[in-house]
């Protein structure tokens, strides 16, 4: 699926193109920048994961919810919002310190800024599918808060985190619009870029390729690196109980409230921003944009159910030792839409009509893009639950839709119910490939949102951006809630 | 029962086997969307031909190559001057055929192959509220101090920042490379497109955008707004020129004719100023009001297509070198 619209790309271009030497320039600023995006997002994403799953509070849900917004929102909405925060005229800068926001430091503010919200929600994961027994245990045995992290909290962390970098890593290295407004200029120019260039004015196809192929060699490469370093937690399996946490008293809860409340400010500062502006003009927004809302969330909806039935037994394969499959599902977040997009085009070309097929082929291509955060959400518990009744499950010759029904659903309900929320939410923002061949009249949403844009009309644009917000966080909500009850 | 339901999709059949193929337009998504000139433009053609056109959007030029002599386009709308030669130069286009010595573009026009609909200045836009000391030229605007922020687009992504790079070419000429490094500290960022630029400049982040002579007139007619300005400069302004094309390979050659004479008619050219907000190629009669009070330049500045293409790797060689330094 990812390596057949790539060859489909070079085939057409008759083979793969040399690279220029600014594109090893490119490739190396990716490769920084999302090496220092994907750690920043993960080590600040630690003490909110942890103080978020070691207190109960009333609206935590909600909260939990709310941080995950940034994740889905278009680039182009993430760049006003953070503009309108960090920016020149921003809301810092009202208070007499402007910081310098373009540079590689906007970049990966941008990064983290879209990625720490995964990190966090993939981190609580781990955190909550330690057996509530072990906390216990702890707390019986007179563990401090620090007794606890190395016990507990570290070799879970030791599991999930070098996937959670993996995959903010891999978004991070197909940035290219985020990277460039925020970068300042042509130092901050990511692969993708390059791919665009010598697909759109040069139309260097065989570059295209080239290019295309050695970002997806790295994610590889990134991939097997995370697999090694990544160790099994060995925490072992409990009953399922939701404990309350004996070891974190006293001044700690004010690092949590501290750690829970810079996330908050961070993350939905720039989002209140732009929702104050564009919340006015929904109601004058025309019919066509609430059609474009309806086919998003079509959209939506059946990416998130194939990406689920897809992602669950890949999940099992690689829980049950196949490695490949892990690493296969997680670099499709490596792919370069542009050429996955192209790709596709060539691919469907002679046998049918790809405008057409514009709506279909544009949750497909969700369905791949969101495999890898699906598999990430669902990998630490399927690892877990393979390990811990695999034995069980084999000397009762439990299999099959018997063993899934009694013992695999029951158990991975809370991850898939958070994965087929992301890739929901994920679609509904995803412009993708629907912008490479389309009809007029077919626009999703963030399509829409473009055009108006396009056409001068900012405010009623960002009306547009609320809109999708809300049907990001109402699918999220709908699956993941159909998750929790199931 | 069965049989009404078989005799009515038969008919419905054969209703739409006697309706001839539309006439099929590429044009970029935002020419076709709801809020550009295209829907209009469609209504107004339907109604003179008594025929049907659709529009497909995406990325015109590479889509093209892509599809080459199996394109399913007829005519193609939307490709400037800029981008006209590496079309051509894939043989799949006809002459226009059409009468173009009485055109009210501030060029001379001989491409016979791609014909101008609509044409507007590059040019800095600010706000006067925000900006008081506006650069009175290109140079000035170099020695400008580097409080002035101003936002461009990439030339590598965009039509708009390959317009800018062919006019710092065509302006400085050999010290090109040295007017964009004299111009880095006053960029604030350089933007993929044209619209992440605009919103920025409207959230107050820049105080100049690369964009248009004709983007005040938006302002003026859609938001009563009048303080948005276009800086003008006596070295002259790259133009801006948008196209149409109809393919030789089309398998309705009198439709895509019948399309092309229709470009430069009067329905066509007065959906233009509001509908894409830029200067009609052939106007007709007066313009609306807002564009009658722009500022605009004396000099006008266009390389030719083939001219523009020889030169893009130069001008984004210089973007580049420039920029690093």
């Amino acid at each position: 699926m990812l390596l057949v619209p790539l060859l489909a790309v070079a085939w057409r271009a008759e083979g793969f193109g040399a690279l220029r030497p600014s594109d090893w320039a490119a490739l190396r600023f990716t490769l920084a920048q999302a090496a220092v995006s994907a750690v920043l997002s993960v080590l600040l994403a630690v003490p909110v994961a942890r103080a978020l799953a070691r207190r109960r509070f009333p609206g935590r849900a909600t909260l939990v919810i709310l941080l995950g917004a940034p994740f889905i929102l278009p680039t182009i909405v993430a760049v006003l919002g953070l503009v309108a925060v960090f920016g020149h005229s921003g809301l810092i800068a009202a208070t007499g310190w402007t910081p310098d926001l373009y540079g590689p430091q906007g970049v990966v503010l941008a990064h983290v800024f879209f990625n720490l919200p995964l990190a966090v929600r993939l981190l609580l994961q781990g955190w909550l599918a330690i057996p509530g027994e072990r906390f216990r245990l702890a707390a019986s045995l007179g563990f401090r808060a620090g007794d606890t992290f190395l016990r507990l909290e570290w070799p879970m962390l030791r599991a999930v985190a070098p996937g959670v970098a993996l995959v903010i890593f891999l978004i991070c290295t197909t940035s290219f619009a985020v990277a460039l407004a925020l970068g300042g200029g042509p130092r901050s120019t990511t692969v993708e870029l390059a791919i665009y260039q010598a697909f759109r004015f040069d139309f260097a196809l065989d570059r295209a390729a080239s290019l295309a192929a050695l970002q997806l060699g790295l994610g590889a490469a990134a991939a097997l690196l995370a697999a090694r370093l990544a160790l099994p937690s060995g925490l072992g399996t409990g009953l399922d109980r939701a404990v309350p946490r004996w070891d974190s008293g006293g001044w700690l809860v004010l690092q949590d409230a501290l750690a829970v409340g810079a996330a908050a400010l961070f993350l939905l500062t720039p989002l209140a921003v732009l929702a104050a502006r564009g919340l006015p003009w929904i109601a004058d927004l025309p019919a066509s944009v609430w059609w474009a809302a309806g086919r998003s969330l079509l959209i939506a909806v059946t990416a998130a159910l194939a990406t689920v039935a897809l992602a669950l037994p890949m999940a099992l394969a690689a829980a049950a030792g196949r490695g490949w499959v892990e690493v296969a599902g997680t670099l499709a977040v490596a792919a370069s839409p542009l050429v996955l997009g192209v790709g596709l085009f060539l691919l469907l070309r002679p046998v049918a009509n790809p405008v057409a097929l514009a709506l279909p082929v544009t949750a497909l291509v969700n369905v791949v893009l969101a495999l890898p955060f699906a598999l990430r959400a669902l990998l630490p518990a399927t690892r877990d639950l393979v390990a811990s009744y695999g034995r069980l499950s084999a000397s009762l010759g439990l299999r099959g839709t018997a063993w899934l029904r009694l013992v695999g659903l029951p158990r991975l309900r809370r991850p898939l119910g958070y994965a087929a929320g992301l890739t929901a939410a994920l679609s509904a923002g995803d412009l993708g490939v629907i912008a490479l061949f389309s009809r007029p009249g077919e626009a999703t949403l963030p399509l829409a949102l473009y055009q108006l844009m396009g056409a001068y009309r900012m405010e009623e644009a960002m009306a547009a951006a609320m809109i999708l917000v809300a049907l990001a966080f109402g699918l999220f909500w709908a699956f993941e809630r159909g998750g929790r009850d199931a | 029962m069965r049989r009404p339901i078989v005799l009515l999709i038969a008919a419905a059949a054969t209703a739409s086997a006697a309706r001839a193929e539309p006439l099929t337009v590429y044009a970029p998504d935002y020419f076709a969307s709801e809020w550009g000139p295209g829907p209009a433009i469609e209504a107004a053609f339907e109604a003179s031909c008594g025929c049907e056109m659709e529009y497909v959007t995406g990325d015109v030029l590479p889509r093209l190559r892509l599809e080459g002599e199996r394109t399913d386009a007829d005519v193609v709308i939307g490709l400037n001057t800029d981008t006209a030669e590496p079309a051509r130069r894939t043989g799949l286009f006809a002459p226009h055929g059409v009468d173009t010595s009485d055109l009210s573009l501030p060029v001379a026009w001989t491409d016979d192959t791609f014909l101008p609909f609509n044409w507007s200045h590059t040019a800095f836009v600010y706000d006067e509220t925000r900006l008081g000391d506006v650069p009175e030229s290109f140079r000035a605007l170099l020695d400008a101090p580097a409080g002035l922020r101003i936002v461009v687009q990439d030339p590598r992504s965009s039509v708009s920042g390959l317009a800018l790079a062919l006019w710092i070419h065509r302006v400085f000429g050999e010290d090109a490379t040295d007017a964009w490094a004299r111009l880095a500290d006053k960029i604030v960022t350089v933007t993929a497109g044209w619209s992440e630029s605009y919103g920025m400049f409207t959230e107050g982040e820049a105080d100049m955008v690369l964009s248009y002579t004709t983007s005040p007139a938006y302002h003026i007619v859609a938001e009563g707004d009048d303080t948005k300005r276009a800086a003008i400069f006596p070295e002259g302004h790259y133009v801006m020129v948008e196209t149409a094309a109809q393919l030789r390979g089309t398998d309705q050659p009198e439709l895509a004719q019948a399309f092309m004479d229709f470009v430069l008619s009067p329905a066509f050219q007065e959906i233009i100023p509001e509908g894409n907000w830029s200067f009609p190629a052939k106007a007709a009669g007066p313009l609306p009001d807002g564009f009658g009070t722009l500022a605009l330049p004396d000099v006008a500045l266009l390389y030719s297509a083939e001219e523009a293409e020889a030169l893009r790797e130069t001008v984004v060689r210089e973007f580049e070198a420039g920029l690093r330094r």
